[in-house]
């Protein structure tokens, strides 16, 4: 039997049924082998998916048979498949790599529930990216927000309990205001699904409730996806979670929402609403600039090394949403890539982190000085993932800055203040990363590591392999550029 | 060896050096110094292997990767990289001779991360000698700033950990706040960054804006150390000598003039350049880093701070001769490569030396070492001539291309300027070897003799280089009158 056409029901239905099957593997170290086992395995489905989608083959699903727009219909597209990519490559990698780090932060027997919510977030993650029906990815957001609320708290951080809790506040606002707009859709068309939404929103005659729903969905994601100034959940969300699930969340979570964002915006309302795309572009741009220099320059004065990197993480959405904010083929293809080459960054710091864990109980920069005395494979893998997350030539994120500066060149106004713009923030994470660098290696040690030498094996082989990822995805980046352009192009397609 | 395949040889082989010298490092010294004395000849082999074919004319060239349209990684070897390649690889060898002999002879630590660090940083030169274009010489000028790192902050003590922030941060600030910009500029308006003879940039941009683009290019290059980024040299004196004398008098600096020259000649075309107004002030620029820098260096007190501001104006030597935008100047530019490597790098090993044998640094006690140390003041002796450019040394035959290329240009600037240069050289280098050869000893200043006899080998060689290049310096003229043809063809 040809399993090809299945791909994209495949892809939600593995994880979402084994969460359950997890659980009961009560034996030790079970839960973990089934977890990662899933999650390797779904990365499988990413890549078969993501290769047919290369070749030029675009997958449409109905659920249970029924067509659409009257059944649930499932669709893999290059934007899509790109972003499966991230979300299953994330979450074998954090499975993958995770157990020693997940042994020490969580107790035995609370360990199946772990991996089963782990693998309900990556299956509702998965679930919104494949999703061609606007209230299907509202489903499957709850899904995945409500057990990423129970992993993040899951750890033996106390302070992880109030995060969550904000989180879950804004997380819930977040999605309450796509579903009013939802509803609002709705109401106007008779109908949720995205294709369906394109073609029969042209024929409203009363336009307001509509351009309601735009800022109502596009604010709600806005916060899902941590825009400044709408970011404040993250920093402490991915500062006290356990440190596995920082690496999961922070490689894939709001570039997930910021892909519903886009997407939404670009299939139903930017060919529909007149002067849309200016709108979209002003709104986005501001925010998106003072993301960049406001957590860049907060990043810069962080004590904790988990909270730097999560609050440079604000400034690397802000990246993703400039490009975005083009709405030009050079800004979405800088935008996805990025999505993609942050992703392969964030995550192998976070990864690194997780390893110097293992010996250092308190992550404050001025307790780790001299990590790199006694863990040198980290620090450097540390250091490898640092320069890709600065841009340095010959890491991956050097590629989405030169994409990214290619694409504000193109602007006939300002573009200079871009790139200076850009530039300005290249260089605070060179000095925020440096930081650390600085720390780990040459100051004197404060804390003796706990336990002798490098991190466990596992961790540290993962580790590197996502550093070396880096570097390899900066000289031969034609297999996720490639991806990127088919995206663009795509969405472009919708725009008028 | 084919030439095209002695490319990616040429940058492979220092990486695979590296490796050798870590694992060599774990079973004992003396394997590890062979691994890098034997991939240090190897690698010169290869090197100097492809000069018959660019004497041929041959111009070869390899594609690694292509990552997206019009930016790819590609090398091809032209007359001016292939005797930047010819002179970092020869003086490797050299060097690592030095090296040994000064590491020991300090007991210094971390040795093995010293030597690979430096297998490292060859391997960026090589690929900033043989890059195709600006991409790809973008890429390894950034990696020889990192992998450079380490050698300065070598001592790891707060002072030199300070001073090692110092050079990172003005190189990699201005790479990337200055110098990447203006190569993405490049790449904008021309849709390409291939060095390309005669230049890609005629015809696509103009007015202000060729002033403009260039001032991106010299201030982001800061390995050039024109003024007033040049702050990073000096701070970079912690580092031990041989990494001040191989890295800082050769490699690294001479990347920064290196890559200075090829953008001229091949990115904006010299005659491009020439016909824009808005290029002139590189001239007064250099001019004045040379002056500056002489007036700073009269007043150190330490020997290798000297130097080191020697370094700044001998580069913007370079500099302005490749700015003055003539054929002669051209060649004398990439003469003076040559020239003033061979003589610094004896001055350094000669400061090296010193320190090694007596643990002193600071001109004042300088006083009679000449006696002591003969052959070290003697090869400090030639080094010292040959900045000021007297015969019989190399100094004196780039200097004559480079006012030969002033007067071409009736460029009255350069040409006071390097006379005046000549005299502050002269007024701050005579004291010293008069200091050192006819002054009393002061009493009290310790018994000691010559430096190792690896250190005094090497820095002999080069002494003797320096004078061999005034006699001998055929080849490498007629190699670089060819990038002159090539450009007026």
């Amino acid at each position: 039997m040809d399993l090809t056409p299945h791909l994209p029901a495949l892809q939600v239905i593995v994880p979402m049924l084994s969460a359950p099957l997890v659980l009961l593997l009560r034996p030790r170290g079970l839960a973990w082998a089934g977890a990662a086992a899933v999650a390797v395995l779904s990365f499988c489905i990413a890549a078969s998916l993501a290769f047919a989608v290369a070749r030029g083959e675009h997958f449409g699903y109905d659920m249970g048979g029924w067509r659409a727009p009257y059944g649930i219909e499932l669709s893999v597209d290059a934007f899509s498949a790109l972003m499966l990519l991230i979300v299953t490559g994330a979450g074998a990698v954090s499975l993958l790599a995770g157990r020693p780090s997940v042994d020490l932060q969580i107790e035995q027997e609370r360990q199946p529930l772990f991996y089963a919510a782990f693998l309900l977030t990556l299956a509702g993650l998965v679930g919104i990216t494949v999703s061609a029906d606007a209230f299907n990815i509202f489903v499957f957001m709850e899904i995945s927000s409500l057990a990423s609320y129970v992993i993040i708290a899951g750890g033996p951080d106390r302070r992880a309990l109030p995060a969550v809790f904000k989180y879950l506040i804004m997380g819930t606002i977040g999605a309450t205001f796509y579903l009013i707009g939802v509803g609002l859709v709705y109401m106007m068309t008779g109908t949720l699904n995205l294709a369906d939404l394109e073609a029969r929103i042209g024929g409203v005659t009363d336009i307001n409730p509509i351009l309601m729903a735009a800022g109502f969905i596009t604010v709600g994601l806005a916060l899902k996806a941590a825009v400044f100034p709408l970011h404040v959940w993250l920093p402490n969300a991915y500062a006290h979670a356990p440190h596995m699930v920082t690496v999961f969340l922070a490689a894939c979570a709001t570039k997930v929402a910021i892909y519903v964002l886009i997407r939404f915006d670009f299939f139903v309302f930017q060919a529909n609403l007149p002067g849309h795309q200016l709108q979209f572009s002003l709104f986005l741009l501001p925010l998106a600039l003072m993301g960049i220099l406001v957590a860049s320059a907060v990043a810069m004065f962080e004590g904790h090394l988990k909270r730097l990197l999560a609050v440079s993480s604000v400034a690397q959405i802000g990246y993703i949403m400039l490009g975005a904010s083009f709405v030009s083929q050079a800004g979405l293809v800088a935008a996805f890539a990025h999505m993609f080459n942050h992703a392969l960054a964030k995550g192998g710091l976070f990864l690194a982190v997780a390893c110097l864990a293992c010996h250092y109980r308190d992550l404050r920069l001025d307790q780790l000085a001299g990590a790199a005395r006694t863990m040198p494979l980290t620090a450097a893998a540390f250091v490898v993932c640092g320069f890709s997350l600065i841009g340095i030539p010959g890491t991956a994120g050097f590629i989405s800055k030169w994409l990214l500066i290619g694409a504000a060149l193109e602007r006939d106004s300002s573009a200079f203040v871009l790139v200076a713009i850009i530039l300005a923030s290249s260089l605070m994470a060179l000095v925020y990363i440096w930081r650390v660098v600085e720390t780990l290696y040459f100051r004197p040690a404060v804390v003796e590591a706990e336990g002798p030498g490098e991190a466990p094996l596992q961790l540290l082989l993962v580790t590197w392999a996502v550093a070396l990822a880096n570097i390899g995805f900066g000289l031969f980046p034609r297999f996720p550029l490639a991806l990127s352009s088919a995206a663009a192009e795509l969405l472009l397609g919708h725009t008028r | 060896m084919n030439p095209d395949t002695a490319i990616p040889v040429a940058i492979c082989l220092p990486l695979a050096v590296a490796v050798g010298i870590v694992l060599a490092g774990r079973i004992s010294d003396n394997l590890r110094e062979a691994v890098t004395l034997v991939g240090a000849a190897a690698l010169a082999w290869v090197v100097w292997g492809m000069l018959p074919a660019l004497f041929a004319g041959d111009r070869p060239a390899v594609e690694l990767s292509q990552l997206m349209p019009g930016l790819s990684i590609g090398f091809r070897v032209e007359p001016l990289g292939m005797l930047f390649a010819a002179l970092a690889s020869g003086l490797w060898i050299i060097n690592s001779v030095y090296s040994i002999g000064y590491m020991r002879g300090n007991r210094e630590k971390n040795q093995t991360r010293f030597y690979t660090c430096f297998a490292l940083a060859l391997a960026a030169t090589m690929g900033i000698a043989f890059a195709a274009n600006l991409f790809t010489l973008f890429l390894f000028y950034e990696m020889l700033t990192l992998s450079t790192y380490p050698l300065v902050s070598h001592k790891g003590d707060a002072a030199t950990v300070r001073s090692a922030r110092v050079y990172l941060g003005v190189l990699l600030c201005t790479s990337i706040g200055l110098f990447l910009p203006a190569i993405i500029w490049t790449y904008h308006v021309t849709g390409t960054g291939d060095f390309t003879v005669g230049g890609i940039l005629s015809g696509h941009i103009q007015g202000a804006d060729v002033g403009l683009l260039l001032a991106l290019f010299v201030f982001g290059v800061g390995k050039a150390a024109v003024m007033p980024v040049h702050r990073w040299l000096p701070a970079a004196m912690v580092a031990p000598t041989p990494v001040s004398a191989l890295l800082h008098a050769v490699a690294v600096v001479k990347a920064g003039v290196f890559t200075i020259t090829k953008i001229i000649v091949y990115v904006f075309g010299v005659d491009f350049l020439f016909s824009e107004p808005s290029s002139g002030w590189l001239v007064y620029a250099a001019a004045f880093t040379i002056i500056a820098a002489s007036l700073v260096a009269l007043r150190q007190q330490n020997l290798k701070r000297l130097l080191a501001y020697s370094t700044v104006a001998q580069l913007s030597y370079v500099v302005m001769a490749a700015a003055v935008l003539k054929p002669l100047a051209e060649v004398g530019a990439a003469i003076h490569m040559v020239a003033h490597a061979f003589g610094k790098i004896t001055l350094f090993f000669a400061a090296g030396a010193i320190y090694t044998a007596a643990k002193k640094t600071e001109l004042s006690q300088l006083r009679g070492i000449g006696r002591r140390m003969p052959w070290t003041m003697g090869a400090f002796t030639v080094g010292a001539l040959s900045m000021i450019g007297v015969p019989p040394t190399g100094g004196f035959v780039s200097k004559w291309y480079i006012l030969a290329g002033a007067f071409q240009a009736d460029n009255l600037l350069a040409i006071f300027t390097i006379i005046a240069s000549t005299a502050l050289n002269a007024a701050y280098f005579l004291p010293i070897i008069y200091m050192a050869w006819f002054a009393r000893e002061e009493s009290g200043s310790g018994d000691h003799g010559e430096a190792p006899p690896l250190v005094v080998l090497a820095l002999t060689a080069t002494a003797l280089l320096t004078l061999g290049f005034f006699f001998f310096n055929g080849p490498v003229i007629e190699l670089e009158t060819q990038l002159v043809r090539e450009a007026m063809r």
